[in-house]
């Protein structure tokens, strides 16, 4: 009789570890177009027209990127931590915390400082408030063992709350329901095209650099042994808590970076709309970019593209905006479980021969 | 040779290729009831590999087997316990967290939803009675000790009804006392009718176990033999291809500086008993102080005090006349002190990472191998790849994850970056543990080889001929306490036997027991 068997891999197949996210994304484009179906659309059109939506025009395809900006930076962000075995999933409350500090100094250094400095500093605030979102966490999960997937995502209640507090009580403009004031112009981060800003090559720049970072210094060798196995770490003399804490208080700062580059690029003030979740989709971002960071660019495109999609068929097709979530989610369910086939692979065992492989 | 009855399992050319290596190259194997077989080879030779083929974990390119006269196809080790085949692993494969018990009945075929462990409990109980193998099944793994791991993997092949028992280095991790003691059982196994295959290195096990054995070389059988018909001599040429050196000559030893000292050092184990009470001893450059003494008192913590691992509670330790008491192992890294650990895969090496990596993890901090913080990944490969062909380490690449490679090659590499970067002190707990007859030698050459270049060696080993052949004086560990400490040349076995169960020197008669002043 013929049986099915999973076999543990020898060896780890690069092939397979670059055809599983691929492999995974067409399933779920197929379980969604089961979806689309059932719920009365044709998956083809519907399909064709998230395409288009995504990529028809030159103007599409800047709304793609304005979103798939916060995506890869976040993504960046959670994977630097994911490194780590740090689940860290905070990068949303990291992010509103950042276009709050950034947003802070944009409407209240304005005066006191020199035009030009406005803006890098508030980016900087953003980066530092993010790290120190992402650094109690940290700190509590090195030094006491805390463990830190609730207090990561506690935090992100209290960073999301706090924002509204601001937008919609404190720092509310007058004349407005809510929202702040719009910062003055010294404060804009420059755009490219469209709605695009700069924050897209800050993302590229710290793409490459945390590739360097990784594969090629002494604390991204250090990061990766502790990631790997941290008995090892400690007897090869590596300070493991003090490690760990950098690290994600780097994670910290880029998420924190995100949201001012879209608090100072997009809206140039604070209001609704800051935390809509890019911060949850980055962790699908990267664990299907492997955690490799460059990586991260193309597939945070990817899942940017499905969100305007998203919102074009709504428009287009009378379809809830939500398809393009579902789509989303549905990424991650054939992700995880395409992961166990890079550690193993499914055989067919027949008595009568010696057994042939199947590939997966 | 007379081959009937027929044998209980026969492997037909059998091949079996990993990226780089052909680990067995069509081999043959037969294994006749009630008999033990002792699989022999070098490190690497295709010994795990092979065994690994017979319990489902392997699929053969080429080649049959044979359970009792027909041919299987063993794709699971669930089809291999079908068959009544076990395996206790090179590294066990328990689960640390549960029960004795639990990882008995763990992973197996037909239990019901909802076990009865009481019955099950009983069931252990039973057979570990009947066997005479203390074990408590409702401990936790953590808790045991390599020893009493090493029994729950025999206990869970009994309880799964293994008649073809497969024990790959089982005395490799046991004290020589464990050593016996599984030997003991395992002779009771065979008298009611089970059959065994059995890896090892130590000679002596194998002419004292084996009824047959079978050499491997290079993933090729060599040799099968008669036990009674052969010497631990011939099969060591065998396996090595080259003749083996049992003894080595030592020049006399001209001690230095004193390098590490010990004053009245007290620590805790992992369950926060005291494991060290009050030890003290120095070790001068060009010296090789060696510790014996039965496994679990205090071998472990007395490694990891003097590397900086586990924390003082009492007393002072020195290197190089430098205060170094609950410093960071950082601190001793850099004072000079190596450290081959006992645990190798879940301490000494980082399995996903690459050979070359691995070697490089004490290197990596300064110049060639990275300069003002960036990774130099040239220097680090070819600092790699003088280490694997000056230490003999067989892998197909240097970037292949170190975890591929056999238990044996595993160890070289660790004592590779160790015994290079080493620099005043070097600690090594069981070096030789898993390794082959020339490894050990080309081994213990090395640690000399460290003495004679002026720097200490603490030898921790569970080998006393081991410890004769290359410690200076021997020192016995008993409850956290040192017996006493004796040049190597007068101790005798009887006497450190003595010692190694709690009778300090001072009360040993024996004439050549003359206690060093300095301890
Ligand atoms: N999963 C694997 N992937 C790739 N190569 C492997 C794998 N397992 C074993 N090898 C290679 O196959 C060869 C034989 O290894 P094996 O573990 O069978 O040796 P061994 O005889 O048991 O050695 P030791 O005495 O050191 O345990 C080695 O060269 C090893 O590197
Ligand atoms: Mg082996």
């Amino acid at each position: 009789m013929r049986r099915i068997v999973f076999e543990k891999r020898e060896s780890m197949s690069r092939r397979a570890s670059t055809l599983v996210p691929i492999i995974s994304l067409l399933a779920s484009l197929l379980l969604g177009g089961l979806l689309l179906a059932i719920s009365g659309a044709n998956p083809f059109v519907t399909y064709y027209e998230m395409f288009r939506g995504a990529f028809g025009t030159w103007n599409r395809f800047t709304e793609t990127l304005v979103k798939a900006i916060p995506l890869m930076l976040t993504g960046l962000s959670v994977a630097i931590a994911f490194k780590m075995r740090f689940w860290n999933i905070g990068a949303e409350g990291q992010l509103t915390l950042g276009g709050v500090a950034a947003a802070g100094v944009a409407l209240f250094w304005a005066q006191s400082l020199p035009g030009w400095t406005l803006l890098p500093l508030a980016l900087l605030a953003g980066c530092v408030a993010g790290a120190l979102w992402a650094g109690i966490p940290a700190v509590l999960k090195a030094y006491l063992s805390v463990d830190e997937t609730l207090t990561t995502l506690m935090l992100n209640y209290v960073a999301i709350l706090y924002s509204e507090h601001l937008y919609y009580v404190a720092w509310r403009a007058p004349g407005y329901n809510s929202g702040t004031a719009t910062f003055t112009e010294a404060a804009w981060l420059p755009r490219i095209t469209g709605r695009v800003h700069a924050g897209i090559y800050l993302a590229i720049i710290l793409a490459v650099v945390l590739w360097f970072v990784f594969k090629r210094t002494r604390w991204g060798f250090e990061l990766q042994i502790i990631g790997e196995n941290p008995t090892a770490a400690r007897y090869l003399g590596i300070n493991i808590a003090q490690n760990v804490v950098l690290a994600i208080l780097l994670s910290g700062a880029i998420s924190g970076l995100a949201g001012a580059t879209e608090v100072l690029g997009l809206a140039r003030r604070l209001q609704q709309g800051l935390s809509v979740g890019y911060g949850y989709t980055a962790i699908i971002v990267a664990w299907m970019a492997q955690l490799n960071p460059l990586a991260i660019i193309g597939v945070a495109i990817l899942m940017a593209s499905l969100l305007v999609g998203g919102d074009q068929i709504q428009m287009r097709m009378g379809l809830p905006a939500a398809m393009g979530l579902v789509l989303q989610g549905l990424i991650l369910i054939p992700m995880l479980a395409g992961m166990i086939f890079m550690e193993y692979r499914l055989r067919i065992i027949d008595p009568h021969t010696t057994g042939m492989e199947v590939e997966a | 040779m007379n081959d009937n009855p027929p044998p209980v399992l026969e492997m037909r050319n059998i091949v079996k290729r990993f990226p780089g290596v052909l680990a067995n190259d069509h081999v043959n194997l037969k294994l006749h009831p009630g008999e033990v077989l002792a699989l022999l080879g070098e490190n690497g030779a295709g010994k795990s590999t092979l065994m690994n083929v017979l319990v489902g974990l392997y699929r053969p390119e080429e080649g049959e087997v044979y359970a009792r006269g027909e041919q299987v196809d063993i794709g699971s080790p669930n089809d291999a316990a079908a068959l009544g085949i076990g395996m206790v692993h090179q590294n066990f494969k328990l689960v640390p967290t549960m029960t004795v018990a639990e990882n008995v009945i763990l992973g197996m075929n037909g239990l019901p939803f909802r076990p009865n462990m009481d019955e099950i409990v009983e069931c252990i109980r039973e057979i570990a009675r009947h066997y005479n193998m203390p074990v408590d099944p409702k401990a936790y793994i953590w808790q045991l000790s390599v020893g009493e791991q090493q029994r729950v993997e025999i206990l869970k092949l009994i309880y799964r009804g293994a008649e073809i028992l497969i024990l790959d280095e089982p005395t490799a991790v046991l004290t020589p006392q464990e050593a016996r003691d599984l030997n003991r059982v395992l002779q009771v196994m065979i008298d009611e009718g089970k059959s065994a295959i059995f890896i090892t290195h130590k000679m002596d096990e194998v002419m004292a176990f084996s009824d047959r054995v079978c050499v491997l070389q290079h993933g090729r059988v060599v040799a099968t033999k008669y036990t009674a018909e052969t010497n631990p001599q011939e099969l060591a040429t065998l396996m090595v291809g080259r003749e083996v050196l049992f003894r080595l000559d030592k020049a006399p030893s001209q001690p230095g500086d004193p390098m590490l000292e010990m004053r009245d050092v007290h620590a805790k184990n992992n369950k926060g008993l005291p494991a060290l009470q009050g030890i003290s001893f120095t070790i001068r450059r060009g010296e090789v102080l060696g510790i014996a003494g039965v496994a679990g008192n205090g071998q472990r913590e007395l490694a990891e005090v003097v590397t900086g691992l586990r924390p003082v509670t009492q007393g002072h330790i020195q290197i190089e006349g430098q205060e170094r008491t609950n410093r960071q192992p950082l601190d001793f890294i850099k004072a000079g002190v190596s450290h081959i650990p006992a645990d190798r895969i879940g301490m000494g090496a980082v399995g996903n990472m690459p050979v070359s990596d691995n070697i490089s993890m004490k290197g990596y901090r300064q110049s060639p191998m990275a300069e003002k913080g960036i990774l130099r990944p040239r220097q680090m490969l070819r600092f790699a790849r003088e280490m694997i062909k000056r230490f003999e380490i067989a892998t197909p690449t240097p970037a292949t994850r170190i975890k591929f490679l056999s238990g044996g090659n595993i160890q070289k590499a660790i004592l590779a970056r160790e015994i290079d970067a080493c620099k005043g002190l070097l600690v090594a707990v069981y070096p030789s543990r898993g390794l082959d007859v020339g490894a050990t030698e080309a081994v213990r050459r090395r640690i000399l080889e460290q003495r004679e270049q002026g720097r200490a060696v603490l030898l921790i080993s569970e080998d006393l001929d081991e410890l004769f052949s290359v410690a200076d004086r021997i020192a016995v560990l008993y409850e956290g306490r040192v017996m006493g400490v004796v040049p190597a040349e007068e101790a005798s076995i009887d006497q450190l036997g003595l010692m190694m169960a709690g009778s300090p020197a001072e009360e040993i008669d024996v004439p050549t027991a003359r206690v060093m002043e300095e301890v």
